[in-house]
Formats: C-alpha cells, sequence, structure tokens
C-alpha cells in the first residue's frame, strides 16, 4: 500500500504523520516530509529512539544530520514508540526517492489526542514550504 | 552591523542557476546549487567555481606599506619579490588571532607596484579599522578598499589549470604555486593568483565588479566540456577541513594564537618588531598549551564544532573546532584543540551531544592531492 501524501497531517517543522487504527490502538506512523528531505539534502547520519519511549508533542524524538547541519525531529503526538524502522539509517540514500513509505521513521501508539489539532493537512503545509522558500 | 546584506557582482548568475542562497558574513551567498557532495567531488576530480566576492580586499599604496605590513603581520612583507603572495597573521598585542590573510606583491602594466592584502569576510571591517587606525605613523601609505569594486573567483580542481589557461594574456600554468601576476582577459584586467582553499591546485583571480559575470561564464564554458561544476560555501567549506586548512571563527579567533593554531610556518619570530611579538616569542619558547589535531570518530555520526573531547579516562581535555562528513574519505573527520599533553595519545573520545564515541587521531591534512 502507497501512502498518499496529500492525506497526511503535518507539523510546522516538517514531520509527517498517518493515524490509523491498530488492534483497537491508534497508531501514528511519523516521517519527515519530502520538501524537508530536499533542503536538508546529502543526508549522512540519523538517530531514532528506542522502543518503549515516551513522546510529547513537540518533543525531540531523533535527529537528522545533512553534510552542512544537524537538525532534530519532533514529535508531533503524545504516547509510546511502537516500532522503529531501524533499517532507514543505514540507507539514508533511499529517504530521498521515498520519503512516505519507505521513509517512515517511528510508530507511536497514541496516548491522547494532544498535538493533533496543531497539525496541518496537506495543502496548509504546502502552503507554510512556499512561504518559506 | 547593518541588516542590509551585501550582493556579489555575480548574485544574478547565482540565483539563476537556482542556488540556495544564504546570509555570511554580512553578504548573501549560495550555500550550494545541486549538492554539497556533488559540488565537492566535482572540484576533487575535475574542477570547481567558487564565488568568493565576499572576502575583503584591501590594497595598500605608496611609500611605507611594507613597514606598514611587516609591523601588523607573523612575517614578513618586505623583500617579497614582485609576485610573490604570503600568507601570515594578523595579531593583536596577546598574540590572538585579529585574522589570517594573503598579502600579494602586484605590479601593475604601467609599473605601479602595490601590496594587496585579502581578508576574511566576518573580519573585513574589523581589519580595516584596525590598520586605517595605524596610518599616523606612516604618513605616505594610502590604504583603499577594493573590495566593492572587485569580485573574487576561485577555479579548483586537478583539470582548472589546462583548462583555463589560454583564458589569459599570461598562461597561469606559468605562475608557480603562491604567486601571483596581474594580466587580462579580452583586454580586461585581472589579477590571477595560484593559491587556494580547498587543497587542490587551481587559481584565484580578481576582476572588477562589471566585468566578473563576463569571466565567470567564460570559465564556465570552457570547463563545461571537463565537467567543471559551480560550487558554493558548503562545498568550501568540506574541501577546506579535509585539506585542513583553518577557518576563522573555528581554528582560529583572538583567544587563539598562531603556534597553537599550528601555524608555526607563517610566524617569523626571530630578529622581528610586530604587534603581538613578544607574546608570541613567550609562547615559543614554553610551548603552546594546547595543540591542533586530526580525529577521525567511529561510526557514521560527525562531530561538529563545540563538541567535547575526552580522553580514555573521560576527562575533557579539549575541544572540537571543525567537524563534519568527509565526502572524500566517506567518513567524518574532525580537527580539534588538545591539551599539550594529550596531543600524542593514541585514543580519544568525543562527546556528540551527550553520546561519547571512540575516535583515533590522525595526522593532518586528511586530504592530499596526488602529486604530479
Amino acid at each position: 500500500m502507497t501512502r498518499d501524501e496529500s492525506k497526511l497531517l503535518y507539523a510546522a517543522t516538517h514531520e509527517w504523520a498517518a493515524i490509523e487504527e491498530e488492534g483497537g490502538d491508534r497508531v501514528a506512523t511519523i516521517g519527515i516530509s519530502g520538501f524537508a528531505i530536499e533542503q536538508l539534502n546529502d543526508l549522512v547520519y540519523m538517530d531514532l529512539p528506542e522502543v518503549g519511549r515516551s513522546v510529547a508533542p513537540g518533543e525531540e524524538f531523533g535527529e537528522v544530520e545533512s553534510v552542512k547541519a544537524v537538525s532534530p525531529m519532533y514529535s508531533p503526538v503524545a504516547g509510546e514508540v511502537l516500532e522503529v524502522h531501524t533499517e532507514l539509517p543505514d540507507q539514508l540514500e533511499k529517504l530521498n526517492d521515498d520519503p512516505f513509505n519507505f521513509g517512515w521513521m517511528i510508530k507511536v501508539r497514541l496516548s491522547s489526542d494532544e498535538g493533533i489539532d496543531q497539525l496541518l493537512d496537506h495543502a496548509a503545509y504546502q502552503k507554510q514550504c512556499a512561504e518559506s522558500q | 552591523m547593518s541588516n542590509q546584506l551585501a550582493h556579489s557582482p555575480l548574485d544574478r548568475w547565482h540565483r539563476e542557476a537556482g542556488a540556495r542562497m544564504v546570509p555570511f558574513a554580512g553578504y548573501e551567498m549560495p550555500l550550494q546549487y545541486s549538492s554539497i557532495v556533488a559540488e565537492h567531488e566535482a572540484c576533487r576530480n575535475r574542477a570547481a567555481l567558487f564565488d568568493v566576492s565576499h572576502m575583503g580586499r584591501i590594497r595598500f599604496d605608496g611609500e611605507g606599506s611594507e613597514q606598514m605590513l611587516d609591523h601588523l603581520l607573523t612575517r614578513k612583507v618586505s623583500g617579497m619579490p614582485v609576485g610573490a603572495v604570503r600568507y601570515a597573521l594578523m595579531c593583536n598585542s596577546d598574540g590572538g588571532v585579529l585574522d589570517d590573510v594573503l598579502v600579494s606583491y602586484l605590479e601593475t602594466p604601467s609599473g605601479q607596484r602595490y601590496h594587496l592584502m585579502v581578508v576574511n569576510a566576518s573580519n573585513h571591517e574589523k581589519i580595516l579599522s584596525w590598520v586605517t587606525a595605524r596610518l599616523d605613523d606612516y604618513p605616505k601609505v594610502t590604504v583603499s578598499d577594493r573590495t566593492q569594486l572587485t569580485a573574487m573567483i576561485a577555479v579548483q580542481g586537478p583539470l582548472a589549470m589546462e583548462t583555463i589557461r589560454r583564458l589569459f594574456r599570461f598562461d597561469p600554468t606559468r605562475l608557480k604555486y603562491y604567486r601571483a601576476t596581474i594580466t587580462d582577459q579580452f583586454s580586461k584586467p585581472v589579477i590571477l593568483s595560484r593559491t587556494g582553499y580547498t587543497g587542490e591546485d587551481g587559481v584565484e583571480l580578481i576582476v572588477r565588479a562589471e566585468d566578473a559575470p563576463r569571466v565567470w561564464e567564460n570559465l564556465m564554458l570552457a570547463g563545461r566540456e571537463h565537467g567543471f561544476a559551480a560550487a558554493g560555501l558548503g562545498a568550501r567549506d568540506t574541501l577546506r577541513m579535509e585539506a585542513a586548512m583553518p577557518l576563522y571563527g573555528h581554528e582560529l579567533d583572538e583567544a587563539i594564537d598562531p603556534l597553537t593554531a599550528g601555524l608555526r610556518f607563517a610566524c617569523t619570530l626571530k630578529d622581528r618588531a610586530f604587534i603581538g611579538d613578544s607574546a608570541l616569542q613567550e609562547i615559543d619558547r614554553a610551548g603552546p598549551a594546547k595543540r591542533r589535531i586530526g580525529l577521525l570518530p567511529e561510526g557514521k555520526r560527525p562531530a561538529r564544532q563545540g563538541c567535547e573531547v575526552l580522553d580514555v579516562n573521560g576527562e575533557t581535555i579539549g575541544v572540537v573546532t571543525s567537524g563534519g562528513p568527509s565526502p572524500t574519505l566517506g567518513k567524518p573527520i574532525a580537527m580539534a584543540f588538545v591539551s599539550a599533553h594529550h596531543a600524542d595519545d593514541t585514543e580519544f573520545m568525543i562527546d556528540i551531544r551527550g553520546k561519547t564515541v571512540r575516535a583515533v587521531p590522525t595526522p593532518l591534512p586528511f586530504y592530499q592531492r596526488p602529486s604530479t
């Protein structure tokens, strides 16, 4: 199944979230947008959290590093990290081509709705990106 | 400092080429056109063009220029033959580095001789004030800031010299390393200098601002079939880091003396009088308390400026001054200042934002071009 980027929610800090029902829980799959990856350019390192860690909206869950700079990645939601895409940091070159599918980073079991109303839909996020150029 | 950013005479070219422009030392300059890594590789394997017009260019004319420069710099300028270029430091009286500079001794076609000093963009205003404040002692010297009137372009890489040699009246391959001359391209004056900041062979050109777009286009055109690339500040930084060249604000600042920074070769201390001389002689006698070393951190995560360097027992013994991925080596590299007692240790640790990684020392530079 290919994720449709136009149906995702976005944080102003460029993370995307896909919120789905999974076995009675609500689970957010999280990554960073194609726009952010293009802006970062030449990725060299990624640090992801351990399974079991709790995250709050706006809390740093990892970092991505390009040749030039380190950028923190912030959780768009509240909950507990259920799963981590551990192969991703070794295949950062693939992130460019497929940020919304292969590029997923963590899955978080939501503990509340906190933060979700702050997220942007695709149109609003695209507008923000266009304005930042 | 005003908030208004200055622009290079090549600004329009950069924007049309889709460069990502960033503020840098009061200028808006290209960070990258496509990818820092691709531009870095173009320079190492073919050649790259850099717009370095943001660097300060200060001209010294008149009797007493040599004496004035001798008083300001860690190396002697007097006695330099026409066409010589010298790297030196300008220090304060404590021996702290105000800037690292290149001084060329040039002769115009009409026979007028003068010194040209190239300074870092970030120190340009400071150096101008430092220099002009001393003009009273040298009444016949005129100091003029040529930065706004000119542009500066670096062409660097193994294919640079052969490709551009026919573009000037004077064949630049006839220039030795650290030599400069005034020539022309289609009757437009060009200062050609066989110097650079990448670890590759090449030249740096200074041209009049109004001639810059044409000169740049001619260089790009000549290099097209050889795979020349325009390269931004991002690649300039990774290239100079691999070549272990110091960058002001990283390996150099007013709290660092040139001997600690590993620039003893750029200081002539014997029988000389210049600002900072006694402080530097003292440091030279006692030996610097810190030394600049090269480190290879384990893993893929680069250590950056400000990361602490620890000894094997976990004691802090220094700090990273520059660090990042090395595109040529395919792994992270770092330069650091460590306390002199530990400078010959065989193992170090670096605290990279809370995580400690092992690092092994390596001789500088990290990269040296194959000798030809």
